[in-house]
Order: structure tokens, then sequence, then C-alpha cells
């Protein structure tokens, strides 16, 4: 398989630390607490405000100028939203969808980037490309090539005389052709941790079990799919993350629509903010907030301890 | 290059402060109207459809001429509900156009005016408005906003061609409007009979919005009730939800053509002028882009109102004209010039731009402007209807509220993925939350 060594040196830097303050208060940073400060007044600021007054006005009915405290008037009204349980489906669909084929394509590609194929180094530049373009030009340029009368796909379609899905107007298919979209942008990324998996095996492995005559497929049932397993964990936490909260994508593509038909929560949040439900939208991105920690904590709790085991 | 620590410190204080003068010069800049010197520049927001630019281009460019010393500058921005978004968020930002257009009616009232907007009552122009108008661009008896173009209907544009080939008579019931449709269906099935164009998602609420009138002659309490949310006037009840009902059939009646997800308004346009379609509901608005693209064929379609299920109560939709507003950012040099190009669009030569670029869709609410004597057939067709006594302003002229969600819980409606009941129910839950967060009594 892989050609790279494993240089990991057991016996590691060797040169004596030098003794500091800090050092002497126990362990751990060379640097003075001070550093810190910036990068926490800025999170402070940016990040722990807004979280924590958002709790607050999640309760009230506010405009940029004035506020009304209402209690939990907001979650009620937000649980009776229109196409609120179909917005909690698609997310659903739409992280899990994107997240498994995402491990299961980009541990594929690889498994093929990292074995001696021919031009590697291009088709790895290729799978990575899509990661750097931006994802609003990913949308419009996809909505012009699935445009179900002039797209390229459609037409190439109709000349071989295939059926002409309408790909973003069939409320069937909307969700999954976004997804669709947002898979071939995403998977370099986890083809990117996936081969940094891989690659990180050491080689002795692969070299004792083709002595004792195991095949390809079982050299990767047995080496390669438990060994990366911590990158198949970070795979998985990213992209379902990403999945979850996913937002961008699909309103470039299509707003949401056919009618409700490729809502996630986090665009009927959006529309609610530009309908000037400041309120009913605060109180939507609490319930988000909760809802994804209460899913990816039991999974990244499963995923370490499963680490943990190995 | 090396810096010393102290050096290092000294820069990126200079930096910090460098960035810090250059955001609080922008935030300082261009909305205040301390001018000083002769030339004045005033900025104008419209929205970025061809019709409307070409319109305001040519306004500008007439006004610069009589006004040498003033310079206007035109922004534009998408229209739908990221205008209104767009819009909101540069008035709460004090970043705003000196003077915008925008529509009248309820959205207007959601801008918050009384902050956001330089009274107007005082101007020589508002002597010539519309009683109608004039309620619709007012706040507690003052008013805000001179009309530009004209007023519109909504109801159904159709290719009259077409009808006298098959010599189809203008249907007074929906009953009627459907055979109409069943027939132009079954004489040419290349012929579209009801146009839908949810590529652009606001056009899919005219069946709604353009029944208003019908609602109105069963019931002209109803407009009154709905907004002290009193009487069942709701859109799951009757009459209101005719609308409903209306928007979900035609859709499975195979009366619509094919790419309705994603055909735009000025496509669905073209085919009606062009005869491949016969009736689109629509706001005579519309109408523009016939003007401009196929001025030729303007006299071939005609307007009726969305039929009543019952003849006696069928009766036609009108919308107010758009409004300039003046944003109360402006001050000084600004505001006069800015009030001297509102004045502009409504003096005899404003008119006979608005004449000249925009294509007339009804009546002026202005007795400033007047419709040319060439004016197209399809505004005859609306005039008769308000002689006729059988016309009544849109809903969101005689109420605040109106939900944001409408035009996608109609799209849901009308492809089948939510029955029109539910889409009722859906509606009257947004209706709720706008009225709540306008803080209007009852809800």
């Amino acid at each position: 398989m892989t050609t790279a060594s494993v240089t990991i040196d057991p016996a590691a830097p060797t040169r004596a630390p030098r003794k500091t303050k800090s050092d002497r208060r126990g362990m751990r940073s060379p640097y003075p607490s001070w550093f810190y400060i910036p990068a926490g007044v800025l999170y402070l600021i940016f990040f722990a405000l807004p979280t924590f007054s958002s709790f607050y006005f999640a309760l009230t009915r506010w405009t940029l100028f004035s506020q009304t405290f209402i209690g939990f008037g907001n979650f009620v009204q937000f649980f009776q939203t229109p196409a609120l349980t179909q917005g909690f489906v698609n997310t659903f669909i739409y992280g899990f969808v994107t997240s498994a084929a995402k491990v299961v394509l980009g541990l594929a590609l690889a498994l093929l980037l990292t074995g001696a194929t021919f031009g590697r180094g291009y088709l790895r530049a290729v799978v990575f490309f899509p990661v750097l373009v931006s994802t609003v030009g990913v949308g419009l340029t996809f909505k012009a090539l699935l445009d179900p009368f002039h797209g390229v796909v459609n037409q190439v379609l109709g000349f071989f005389h295939l059926p002409q899905p309408g790909w973003y107007t069939d409320p069937h298919l909307a969700l999954l052709t976004v997804a669709g979209v947002d898979i071939w942008k995403g998977v370099g990324i986890a083809t990117l941790i996936f081969m940094a998996g891989i690659v990180a095996i050491p080689s002795e492995y692969f070299e004792a079990a083709r002595v004792d005559g195991a095949g390809s497929w079982n050299v990767f049932r047995n080496i390669t799919l438990p060994l990366v397993r911590p990158a198949m964990a970070t795979v998985i936490i990213l992209s379902l993350i990403g999945g979850l909260r996913s937002f961008d994508l699909i309103w470039a593509m299509t707003n949401g629509g056919p009618g409700f038909s490729s809502d996630v929560i986090a665009s009927v949040i959006y529309k609610q903010y530009q309908a000037g439900f400041f309120g009913l939208s605060t109180a939507g991105n609490v319930i988000l907030f909760l809802v994804v920690t209460a899913i990816m904590l039991p999974v990244q709790w499963l995923l370490n301890r499963r680490e943990a085991d190995l | 290059m090396k810096l010393s620590p102290m050096r290092r410190a000294a820069a990126a204080t200079a930096a910090i402060a460098a960035v810090a003068l250059a955001l609080t010069g922008c935030s300082g800049f261009g909305s205040t109207g301390s001018n000083s010197g002769s030339k004045v520049t005033i900025t104008f927001l419209t929205q970025n459809d061809a019709p409307t630019r070409t319109q305001s281009k040519a306004l500008i460019e007439a006004f610069e001429k009589k006004y040498p010393d003033v310079t206007v500058k035109l922004d534009t921005q998408p229209p739908g509900t990221q205008g209104d978004n767009l819009m909101k968020t540069k008035l709460s930002t004090k970043t705003m156009d000196n003077v915008f257009h925008y529509n009248s009616g309820s959205l207007f009232q959601a801008l918050n005016p009384k902050t956001s907007m330089v009274d107007l009552s005082g101007e020589s122009w508002v002597k010539d408005l519309d009683k109608n108008f004039k309620q619709v661009v007012s706040v507690d008896g003052k008013v805000y906003g001179a009309p530009l173009g004209t007023s519109s209907a909504g109801g159904i544009l159709y290719n009259k061609k077409i009808y006298q080939q098959l010599g189809l008579s203008i249907p007074t019931t929906w009953d009627e409007f459907i055979a109409n449709s069943n027939k132009i269906k079954t004489a040419d099935p290349n012929v579209t009979p009801i146009l839908q164009s949810f590529g652009d998602t606001w056009t899919s609420q005219l069946l709604v919005l353009g029944d208003f009138a019908n609602i109105n002659k069963q019931d002209p309490n109803w407009a009154t009730d709905y907004t002290e949310n009193k009487n069942g006037a709701k859109y799951v009840n009757q009459p209101a939800f005719e609308g409903f009902q209306h928007t979900a059939q035609i859709v499975p009646a195979g009366l619509v053509n094919k790419d309705y997800a994603s055909m735009t308004n000025a496509q669905a346009m073209d085919a009606l002028a062009n005869g491949t379609a016969a009736q689109y509901p629509m706001l005579t608005g519309s109408m523009a882009t016939v003007q401009q693209n196929e001025p030729d064929k303007i006299n071939d379609i005609g307007v009726f109102a969305i039929p009543s299920p019952d003849a006696q109560y069928t009766s036609l939709t009108l919308w107010e004209p758009n409004a300039l507003y003046i944003s109360s950012t402006t001050s000084g040099d600004k505001l006069k010039a800015s009030k001297e190009f509102v004045a502009f669009a409504n003096s005899p030569q404003g008119c006979e731009i608005q004449n000249k670029t925009g294509a007339a869709a009804g009546p002026y609410s202005t007795s400033a402007c007047s419709l040319p004597s060439d004016a197209p057939a399809f505004t005859k067709d609306v005039q008769k209807y308000i002689d006729d006594d059988k016309a009544s302003p849109a809903l969101e002229f005689k109420s605040p509220i109106k939900g944001p969600n409408l035009e996608t819980i109609l799209i849901a409606v009308a492809s089948g993925s939510t029955s029109a009941q539910v889409g009722a129910q859906q509606y009257d839950q947004d209706v709720k939350a706008q009225a709540q967060q306008l803080g209007i009594k009852g809800w």
C-alpha cells in the first residue's frame, strides 16, 4: 500500500525545559496568562454575551428599539409554525444523509488516493477543489445546471430519452438534490481527514497481514477500518454538526422551497428573522441549540468511548 | 524588517486607530446632509426589475436637467421579501438612501414611518392626492409618501385573440372560468389555459389576494374584523377560504403550464402576449414587461376580475401605486433636494415621463397626472369596474396585517404538498404572529 513510513519516535524532544514561573505553578502553558485576554475579550463580546442574552430575548417580543416580556409565548408559537415538523424531519434527513455519504465516499476516495494510483496528486486536487469554492457560488451554479427545462443535466438526459426530473422544483426531490450538492462540495474535507488517518497507520501492520496471506478485503476490514476510527469519529461529528445546522446551500438553491419541502430548522428561523419576528426566531435558535447539543453530546460520547476501547 | 517590541506596539496601536477612524468615518458619511458648496448629491433607492430601473433613470435624467445643482445617484435592490428585509435593516441602521421607492399600505406601515421617514404633509402635491391613496401613505393624519406610477389591478389577464377565436365570453363565476379553461385546453393542447410562475414566488398569491374584492362585496366589514380578530374573519372560514380552494384546484385539474414551478413572471407575460397561454392571474403592473418586450401586442391582452363562486359578488381588486419616501436621516440641502425630486415626480413633466416609460396599469392616484389618450386597452377594462362600483382596494390597504409566509404557503398548496384547509390554517397562524409583532390590540 503506502510507502510512507511511520516516523514517530517514542523518545520525544529531549531539550530540558527552562524553569519558568508557570512551570513552578505546576505545569501547562509556556505563555503568561494575559496572553489569553484578547481572545477572551473577543469571545465574551461576540460569543458568550450574545448567547446568554439570547436566552433572555427568547422570552420577549422585541424590535430593534423595544421589547415586551411574554414568558414562553414565543416557544409555544414556534412549535405552531407552519411546516415546523417537516423542517425538523428535513434537518435530520439532511444531516444524516450528507454525513453518511461523506463517510462512505470519503473513505472510498481516501483509500483510492492513498494507494498508488496514476495521477494521484492531480486527483487529490480535484477531490479537494469543491471545498475551496464559495457555497453560494456552488448553489447558484448547480441551480443553473439542474434547471428542469434549460439545464445541461436534463438536456443530456433528454438526449438519451431518460426521464428528466425537476431536480429542485419537485417537492419530493428538492431536499435530496441539495443534499447531493452538499456531498459533492463537502466530501473533499472528509477524504482529507481519512487520508491523514490511513497514512498514520503503521505500515508494519499491513506488511504483517500480507505475510499472513490476508487479501485486500481482509486488510481493509481488519486493519484499515478499525484503525481509522478516530478519523471516522472526526468526520462523523464534523459533517453531522455541519448537516444539522446547514443553511447557506439550501438558501442559495431553493430558499427552502418549493413550498416548505426543503426547509430545515435554520431556514425556518431565518425566514422568521426576515419577517421581523425577532423574539420568535431567537426562541427558535435556542431550541436549535438545545437540539443540536442533545444529539451531539451522546454521539461524541459514543464515538470517543469506542476510540478508548480500541 | 525588524521592529523592536516598543516599535511593534506603537505600530499596532496606530493600525488599530486607523481602522477605528475609518470605521467611524464611514458611518458618519453619506447620510447626513450638512453639505457645503452648491453641488448636492442625493441617493435614490428603487427595485432592480427592468421596467422600474428604466423609469427611474429617465426620471433622474430629466430632474438633473431641470436642477443642474443636484446629482441623483441610483441604487437598486431586489423586490419581494428579500427587499423588505433589506429595507428594514437599512432604516433601522440609519443607512437608508435619501429617497426610496416602496409599497404603500401594510408594508409601508411595517417600516415604522413615524421614526424612519420625513413628514411630507406640507408639500404642494399633497392636495392632488386621491383620498384612498392619501390614507395608505399616512400615519396619524400625516402624509409620508408621494405616488410614483399608476394604481394597478389584480385579476385574470387574458389573451383576447384566443378568447375571440374560441368564442369565449368573460366569466363571471369561478365555475365559468374553469369551464372556459377546459375549452381552451381541448381546443389546442399546446395552449396553456392558466399560467402559474413560481420562479418568482410572490406571483403565487394572486388567487388569494386578488379575491379580496369579492370577499369585501359579500362582507364589507371583513377587513375590520380581520384586523381586530373578531367574528371569525379568518382564512379557514368562507368567504376568504375560497381563494385557497381556487389555488389548490387548478394544478390537479391539469389546467396549468408544465413548468409552473420554475417559470418566472417575465416568461409568463411573454407566453401570454405570444398566445402560447390564454390566462394568467396577475397584477396589471406586470404589463410593463409586455410594454417593453412586445409593445405591438399590448392591446391583445385584457383583464377581468377573479370570479367569485357567485356572480353577484365578482369584483376587481385594486392596488394603490408604490410611493416615494424620504428617510429621516436626510437633512439640510439634501432634504431640500430630496423634496424637489419627489415633487418633480408629481409635476406635469414627471407625469409625462411616467406615461412614457412605465406602462400605465390603471388610473393614477393623483389628479396631477392623467393617462395618455393612447393608453393600453386593458386600462379601460380596469376603469369600467371602477365606474360600475365593482372594485375595492386590496386587503393590504385596509388592514396593516399581512402574514409574511403567504407566498410560500400558497406554493405548497398549489403544488399539492399541503391541502387548502391546512394551508389556510397555517396562514392564519402567520397572520397572528404578525399581528402580535405589530402590537395590534385583540391578538
